[in-house]
């Protein structure tokens, strides 16, 4: 069998020039099938003697073993260029713009309200809310604010109509402290966060409706030291930890002593919002002993606090619904 | 409270080294906010005198009358300037500021030549001087208070410091030149004068001359007063005219000169706190009495306003009717004027609740009234009354004829209190000698024993009444910065049933919000406001609509509250619109207020002490149930256009989908029916149930409501009240079958009237319990005759075994013919 050589060489010859997998593939059978010409050679062995048939079988199967390897070094070759062109050909340009689905965003004041809950939560503090519209005494009288008291025109209030009703929207979150203890019995940890009203118009720097967060601890031994510490707790929280605190002698009807809180904050003194001790006046009405608890509340204003933290010019950006403001906090920004 | 560093200065000694920094600084320490620092003619520098004008020549031909004036500064020479203003004439005393002075700005005054003259100086404006705004005209000065020659920036007092101090209620004493001297020492450990001392020494001198009770005024006090003192000067001098030393206080205080004895009542008021008033006294008949006004009486205020008196006001009146709106106005009929040559000073004690009560229900706000509602000292009343007449004694050689009084000054209150329990509410421990110091400071006497200390509270402070006034006043003199850190930990929680579902509507607000926001919507908190006009054109009715009116709306066009978030949130849509926002996805979260119930009226219980358990619940009760409802808009496309291809606007299925998704979310099992709510589209509008009741409604809105907001052509919107939902059972997941599934497809043909979920009902229910899913694949109504095609894959297993093919035939026969029988559906055949 002298072709041998020469067929091996033109199949070989063959599988090297096929260039591409389709090519290659529409060979096999003639390449490496049982119908190629070495498959031949070898289904007519058994007509040849006995060496013949060894010399030669060895010859062709030594030779179809070189061929299967080449033809499938070959086949891989033509595989992985021809998956290198198709992953070519597939690229797309994955800077292009994919905003298909619109992104919404959360409103700074809900992502601020669960911000504070987290570390009020952190600390062993329950959160309660309360009604917006509210009962005059507990807006007023229960916080040791009575009728005609000078405190009252500090705080310019909408009224229900008629007048009777005795309903106000409320002017601060502290009812909540009301409500709090006189259906609890202290140890009482909790923060009151919600929506308050007063007449003031809108500008810059005002808004009839606006948020607060009030806090209140009644709890035996519970002093003075307790509202600076978890102020300035609170105020590191939300600032960072450089920011420092200062309480400045104020007052309140329903806390004494009472204080405003200052932040020191990107290099000045702001004002951040009131606290004091209970007055024992409102722990009384509440029905909590004076002699045997004690405790502290404080108070402030979120969309200040916003203002504060993100330098926010003008508080109508917040409260003026434009979905653009929202979208820039989005789910979770702060 | 406007208060000059100089008046200030009559009663502390403050040394030069101290700064206006500081002296701000220990203000702030003890409480007082100073909202500003005004400085006057600091920089200014004389000579700058009083001059006389000897004559004047009026220069012509130029664009305004000049006047060339020859001016006598008490120097040998006369000398001459240029003045552009007119108010003045011959004879008339004038400030003159003089080459070598200079004037706030760095206005350097020299000798120069204008118009064609040299001009020796200038005649000064209250403006040129810092004194005021007042740029009209040149300062005249009145005769008598100044001569030529006098130094005007002493006589004027140019040069000064005026703080603006916020004063808290409880601090009316601080409503005073007095009271913050006192503060402002306590601060600075400085040496403080109470100014009633030299009243108090000239008190004594006077004695047995003239102090009897006059029959003629008798003082009276029926009552809303514990005092009444009364002082009769008479034979004033009709030519005397305030000082200019008394008239420059009261306007840097922020008051009008008006006349000597008003100047005079005024000036006392701001150095010690005890509003004054003088009555004519030729005017008032027989009597001077605090009283209640009388039904129908009418007062003329000094304001010009006519008063309609009632019941519950409190006057100062004569025997022929009120004079004055007491510790608030006077009337205009007893109005001192420049004839009145006899007068009454009238100093009370007024109860604070009459005049704050006064001041309320006539809208009247005044120094008098500030000063009474927040307490005045109780011993005042003597004093300033006789400090008046002596200032009329002075100033306008006046004769102090009677002096008669009524009531008597309260008691200073006394109690004690434990040193112990002072630092243990504070958590500093004060020395003994801390606790002295703040008391010393703020006037109080006190006896120290062990423990005890017991306190005689000054009269100007009747706010102090307990053991947190005092340490109040001895950790605020000691300053806030002693005070400790400590943060309170909470150890025991509550736990009650309204704690609990609180603590689920939070965590529903979070998980919607969240959910919503990460759908696309934007989250938007809008004021509750809106107008009845509004929530009618919306379409509410019954009571959807029922809203509760506020007594004092900031504006008429927003009175009442929303019934409904759609109602604040639809105006928000349409300024995003309106902004250019071309897609708006919004939705807010809040409470919305219905007026259901009849308003009975909360009590207002007393306080001090805890009120029965049937009140407190009167009282709460009395609060109507705000809901809280989620509400969301779509305006425009959820999915956008772009690059990629065209978008995908949102319809009447995405805001259904979103409310079921709310709902589900809260823990419950959603069912739909079709309904016909405001503001939605009466054929496209879902109501979404939980037990057979409505907790939502979602839809495309009203085609009426559409145009009448011009938002875009098939805006949907949504709208979930949270609170009616009840959460779910506790889920318990059957285990996952892992058989495989037997597959079945079916087209039903139907009316156009039968409801999807309802032909779905009957299917589930007649396919049986190995029905594990359905899903609708195809909806196809071109069949005409008012029928419809719905085809469904129904997805059958048992958890056990492989289903047989027959069984499962069954299941899917039984299906149809309850869907049949039910709905008269007809198995679409190929």
């Amino acid at each position: 069998m002298s072709q041998l050589p020469e067929i091996v060489s033109r199949i070989k010859n063959a599988i090297n020039s096929a260039t591409t997998l389709e090519d290659l593939r529409s060979q096999k059978s003639t390449i490496v099938g049982d119908k190629s010409e070495l498959a031949k050679i070898s289904q007519g062995l058994g007509q040849l003697d006995a060496a013949e048939r060894a010399r030669l079988g060895k010859a062709v199967g030594q030779a179809r073993g070189e061929i299967a390897e080449l033809f499938e070094k070959r086949y891989s070759e033509l595989e992985r260029a021809r998956d290198l062109r198709v992953i070519d050909e597939e690229r797309v340009d994955v800077t292009l713009p994919t905003h298909r689905h619109p992104s919404g965003g959360l409103h700074p004041l809900t992502l601020i309200n669960n911000e504070i809950a987290e570390i009020f939560t952190a600390i062993g503090y329950q959160t309660v809310e309360g009604p917006e519209l509210e009962a005059a005494w507990l807006n007023f009288d229960a916080l040791n604010i009575p009728a005609d008291h000078p405190a009252r025109t500090m705080q310019d209030t909408f009224f229900i109509d008629p007048l009777e009703s005795n309903l106000v929207l409320r002017t601060h979150t502290s009812p909540s402290q009301i409500r709090t203890m006189l259906s609890h019995q202290p140890p009482i940890y909790v923060i009151c966060p919600g929506r308050t009203y007063r007449s003031d118009e809108l500008d810059a720097t005002h808004t009839p409706v606006f948020s607060q967060v009030e806090g209140l601890v009644i709890d035996r031994g519970i002093s003075m030291s307790h509202l600076k510490g978890t102020l300035d707790f609170f105020a590191k929280e939300m600032f960072g930890a450089e920011v420092v605190t200062r309480l400045r002698p104020s007052f309140f009807p329903f806390t004494e002593p009472s204080a405003e809180v200052d932040i020191f904050f990107n290099g000045r003194w702001i004002e951040w919002g009131g606290c004091g001790m209970v007055n024992p006046e409102v722990l009384k009405t509440c029905g909590v002993d004076s002699n045997e608890f004690s405790g502290f509340a404080f108070g402030m204003g979120l969309e200040r606090t916003l203002m504060v933290r993100h330098n926010i010019s003008d508080i109508r950006e917040i409260v003026e619904g434009d979905l653009r403001f929202s979208k820039k906090f989005g789910m979770g920004g702060r | 409270m406007k208060a000059p560093l100089s008046w200030i200065k009559d009663f502390v000694e403050i040394p030069d080294e101290i700064s206006t920094d500081e002296i701000v600084k220990g203000l702030v320490k003890v409480g007082f906010e100073v909202e500003d620092v005004i400085s006057t003619g600091l920089d200014l520098s004389g000579p700058i005198i009083v001059a006389k004008v000897l004559s004047i020549e009026e220069l012509s031909g130029h664009k305004k009358p000049i006047r060339f004036v020859q001016i006598d500064c008490g120097g040998s020479q006369s000398r001459y300037v240029i003045c552009g203003a007119r108010n003045f004439s011959e004879g008339d005393l004038v400030v003159a500021a003089l080459p070598g002075s200079i004037l706030p700005g760095d206005f350097a005054i020299t000798s120069r030549e204008t118009y064609g003259k040299i001009s020796d100086g200038m005649i000064c404006s209250a403006k040129e001087l810092a004194m005021s705004d007042n740029h009209e005209g040149i300062i005249v000065l009145p005769p008598g208070p100044a001569s030529i020659g006098d130094n005007a920036i002493e006589l004027l007092q140019l040069k000064d410091e005026i703080f603006d101090i916020a004063v808290n209620p409880d601090r009316g004493y601080a409503l005073s030149i007095r009271g913050l001297a006192r503060e402002l020492a306590g601060a600075l450990n400085l040496t403080f004068v109470d100014p009633i001392n030299e009243t108090l020494k000239r008190q004594k001198e006077y004695q047995g001359g003239g102090l009897k009770d006059d029959q003629k005024f008798e003082a009276r006090i029926t009552t809303g007063a514990d005092l009444l003192h009364i002082r009769r000067i008479e034979n004033l001098n009709l030519q005397a005219m305030t000082p200019l030393w008394l008239s420059r206080r009261l306007e840097k205080s922020g008051m009008r000169s008006i006349s000597l004895a008003v100047d005079i009542t005024n000036y006392i008021m701001l150095e010690l706190g005890q509003p004054l008033h003088a009555f004519d006294s030729e005017k008032v008949k027989k009597f001077i009495e605090v009283r209640a006004a009388r039904k129908g009486e009418v007062l003329q205020t000094l304001d010009k306003v006519e008063r309609n008196l009632d019941t519950s006001n409190l006057v100062i009146a004569d025997a022929s009717g009120p004079l004055a709106l007491a510790g608030t106005m006077g009337g205009f009929s007893s109005e001192v004027s420049g004839s009145t040559g006899s007068i009454l000073i009238e100093a009370a004690h007024f109860h604070p609740i009459a005049i704050a009560r006064n001041s309320r229900s006539h809208k009247l706000s005044t120094e008098a009234s500030r000063r009474f509602e927040r307490g005045v000292d109780s011993s005042l009343p003597e004093i300033a009354s006789l400090r008046a007449a002596f200032l009329l004694i002075d100033l306008a050689d006046g004769d102090l004829k009677s002096s008669s009084f009524i009531g008597e000054a309260e008691p200073n209150f006394q109690f004690t209190v434990s040193h112990l329990a002072i630092n243990q509410l504070i958590g500093y421990s004060y020395s003994v000698d801390q606790c002295k110091d703040a008391l010393d400071k703020i006037g109080a006497k006190y006896q120290i024993t062990g423990d005890e200390i017991s306190i005689t509270t000054p009269s100007w402070r009747p706010d102090l009444k307990n053991i947190n006034d005092i340490a109040e006043e001895i950790a605020r003199i000691n300053g806030y910065e002693l005070i400790p850190m400590k943060v309170a930990y909470g150890k025991e929680p509550m736990s009650s049933p309204d704690l609990k579902s609180g603590a689920l509507r939070l965590r529903r607000k979070k998980q919607i919000s969240e959910f919503l926001a990460a759908k696309g919507f934007s989250e938007s908190a809008n004021y509750p406001f809106t107008s009845d006009d509004f929530i009618r054109s919306l379409g509410f009715t019954g009571d959807r609509a029922k809203t509760f009116k506020l007594a004092n709306p900031i504006s008429e066009e927003f009175p009442v509250l929303r019934t409904h978030i759609l109602q604040s949130l639809l105006p928000t849509v349409i300024r995003n619109l309106n902004r250019g926002a071309k897609n708006v996805a919004l939705f807010e979260m809040g409470s919305v207020f219905r007026n259901t119930i009849n308003l009975t009226g909360g009590p207002i219980l007393s306080t001090g002490a805890r009120p029965k358990k049937e009140d407190i619940e009167r009282v709460l009760n009395s609060v109507p149930h705000q809901p809280l409802m989620v509400a969301g808009v779509i305006a425009g496309s959820v999915e956008a256009a772009g690059w990629w291809g065209k978008g995908r606007s949102g319809d009447w299925l995405d805001a259904i989908f979103f409310a079921e998704e709310i709902v589900k979310l809260c823990g419950s099992e959603v069912g739909k029916v079709a309904s016909d709510f405001a503001p939605w589209h009466p054929g496209r509008c879902a109501e979404l149930q939980v037990a057979g009741r409505a907790v939502a409604h979602a839809g495309e809105l009203h085609p009426k409501v559409i145009e009448l907001l011009e938002l875009p052509a098939r805006s949907v919107a949504f709208a979930v009240l949270i609170d009616a939902i009840n959460p779910g059972e506790i889920i318990q997941p059957s285990p996952l079958a892992t058989m495989p599934p037997g597959i079945q497809d079916i087209a039903l043909i139907v009316d156009n009237s039968v409801a999807a979920a309802e032909l779905e009902s009957a299917l589930i229910e007649g396919a049986g319990p190995y029905l594990e899913k359905i899903e609708l694949f195809d909806r196809y109504d071109k069949i005409g005759e008012g029928k419809i095609s719905l085809a469904y894959t129904l997805t059958f297993r048992a958890p056990d075994r492989t289903l047989k093919a027959e069984e499962i035939a069954d299941f899917r026969s039984a299906a149809v013919s309850l869907a049949s029988k039910r709905y008269g559906a007809v198995l679409r055949e190929g």
